[in-house]
């Protein structure tokens, strides 16, 4: 293993993120806030308590998870569509790296990118609201696991696209739109039957029932199950990793 | 001196079935210049993109000082520095962080020392700082061959170094070669300036159609392929030139003042005495000779005609 590269590439992809340090935090700081005031402050007040917890409260792990994935997402896609862009992907593929050490590198920035702004985000939801932690490790080893296994969904999209809207659309037109009916902003339990039953076939409600499960102890699926689900994610992202590694599909021509 | 770069029977096509390469062999010995001619669309960057892996070949085998460049690509590809076509980096970072970055990925551990006199050589350390969007174009093209340095490539590839570069540039391009000739390290670069081939080349191999047509060095592939020619200057213009000189096909100049001669330089006789003699014996009186090599651009563009035809 070259781990003298793969320190490189991370290297190189955190600071294109320190450049830009700023905007990198502001932007999603921001948003996150407005979500606070619209759902947690004028929305929430006249919601009662989901389940013994505040709806402020209840909102923040869909809020941080929401942020991460989308940030994963753009992070490592963005970071390998780049030099595809601009065609210093000429270096990565004449460096004696094997793919995964590519994919180390990108993807192991793109989720330290995601993770460190995941936790902005969790103590930007401070200043509004009074949250506890239940189980604490459970809850990093969820925002781990999440920032890892959407970079290498990303990371994938970024090999995929030829066009910066190619680049959007999967984030867009897919992501996001499971994001929000995965229960960022409800307790599933809270549709109709027909509606929950449609919910399960969501890989986010999994994550989200997971990652709330270690703020609250609530859950709208088994913890186990939400494990599993993320596993499972993870494994898929990687065995089309593997894929576009023995392929050189997009990439080797 | 050993080879450094072995290429056997090297094939690439395409699912259209468009052939690319189409079975070339090369051996290049250490520190030796090579450039590869050869008109647009001829092969030369696919060569180079099979031997650097970023593009797969169809069949065949390249071996770098004998690490085979599929099985041994680590071993294979440390050893190999690329400069490609085009401009191609990172906009946003300082030149700096763009060569300390390449080396890393090359597996070297950081060198401030080291990287150091690369910039210094290729006079960017004073830039060092900037941000590689504020470099001109030649600047960029010098930070390009300062990340292919970056991790002290026994083998260096320049895909057509000094296209679209200013005299002057191309000039200090040559320059740099050379120091790096000096140091041993082995340079392969293709071209379609004949000049540029002429002016620093050890050998010329000559690419046309995914064909190596030949590789040879560059002073005897002058010496066989070269013609001279032989320009008599007469003291009065002539209208036509005697039957008795009809055997030598003499042309003659635009003014008339010089007949011309065309002869072999591989000949055991190359008929100029002969000519002389044949010239005074006409009556005709001349007041200077010349000779001129042709050049390989001549040498050049009759190859590729020949493999056209």
């Amino acid at each position: 293993m070259n781990w003298t590269a793969i320190k490189a590439i991370y290297i190189f992809e955190m600071a294109r993120f320190f450049r830009t340090f700023l905007q990198s935090l502001i932007s999603p700081v921001i948003s996150t806030s407005l979500y606070f005031v619209v759902f947690g402050a004028a929305i929430g007040s006249r919601i009662d308590q989901v389940d013994g917890v505040s709806y402020g409260a209840f909102i923040v792990p869909g809020l941080v998870m929401l942020t991460v994935m989308t940030q994963s997402i753009s992070n490592a896609s963005f970071g390998i569509y780049f030099p595809k862009f601009i065609g210093t992907i000429y270096e990565l593929l004449s460096a004696p790296i094997s793919f995964l050490e590519i994919v180390l590198g990108y993807v192991g920035a793109a989720a330290t990118k995601a993770m460190f702004i995941g936790v902005i985000i969790l103590m930007t939801s401070f200043f509004f609201v009074d949250i506890q932690i239940a189980h604490p490790i459970a809850m990093v080893l969820f925002l781990v696991l999440t920032c890892i296994s959407f970079s290498l969904f990303g990371f994938i999209i970024g090999i995929w696209a030829k066009n910066f809207e190619q680049l959007q659309l999967v984030p867009l037109l897919i992501v996001t739109p499971l994001v929000f009916l995965g229960g960022s902003f409800y307790s599933i339990s809270m549709l109709p039957p027909v509606w929950q039953t449609i919910s399960m076939f969501n890989p986010v409600v999994y994550l989200i029932s997971g990652f709330r499960w270690a703020f609250f102890g609530l859950e709208d699926v088994p913890v186990a199950t939400s494990l599993l689900a993320i596993g499972f994610f993870t494994a898929l992202c990687l065995g089309a990793v593997y894929w576009i590694f023995k392929t050189g599909w997009r990439i080797r021509t | 001196m050993a080879n450094i770069l072995e290429i056997k029977d090297l094939r690439k096509s395409y699912d259209g079935g468009f052939e690319a390469l189409k079975g070339v062999n090369l051996e290049i010995e250490e520190g030796e210049i090579i450039a590869l001619l050869g008109p647009n669309g001829a092969g030369k960057t696919t060569l180079i993109s099979m031997i650097c892996g970023i593009t797969s070949s169809t069949s065949g085998d390249v071996k770098v000082a004998g690490n085979c460049i599929r099985d041994d690509f680590r071993a294979a590809r440390s050893l190999i520095g690329l400069v490609p076509q085009e401009v191609a980096l990172e906009p946003f970072e300082k030149v700096i962080n763009t060569v300390r970055f390449s080396r890393g990925l090359f597996g070297k551990s950081r060198d401030e020392a080291a990287i150091e006199h690369i910039l210094r050589r290729l006079s960017l350390w004073e830039k060092r700082n900037n941000a590689v969007k504020e470099l001109s174009g030649g600047m960029k093209r010098r930070v390009l061959i300062a990340k292919a340095l970056a991790h002290e490539p026994r083998v260096l590839f320049l895909d057509e170094p000094t296209a679209g570069v200013d005299v002057e540039l191309r000039k200090d391009m040559w320059d740099i070669v050379a120091d790096l000739k000096a140091d041993g390290v082995t340079i392969i670069l293709t071209t379609h300036y004949i000049e540029e081939a002429e002016a620093i080349a050890d050998r010329v191999g000559i690419i046309a159609k995914g064909e190596l047509l030949l590789v040879e060095e560059k002073a005897k592939l002058m010496a066989r392929m070269g013609k001279k020619e032989l320009e008599v200057q007469l003291t009065e213009p002539l209208d036509t030139i005697p039957k008795s000189l009809a055997k030598y096909e003499l042309s003659q100049t635009h003014d008339k003042t010089s007949v011309v001669y065309t002869y072999d330089t591989r000949g055991e006789r190359t008929g100029i005495t002969q000519l002389l003699n044949d010239i005074a014996a006409a009556g005709l009186s001349f007041r200077d000779v010349s000779t001129r090599q042709s050049s390989l651009e001549d040498i050049f563009v009759t190859l590729v005609q020949e493999d056209a035809a």
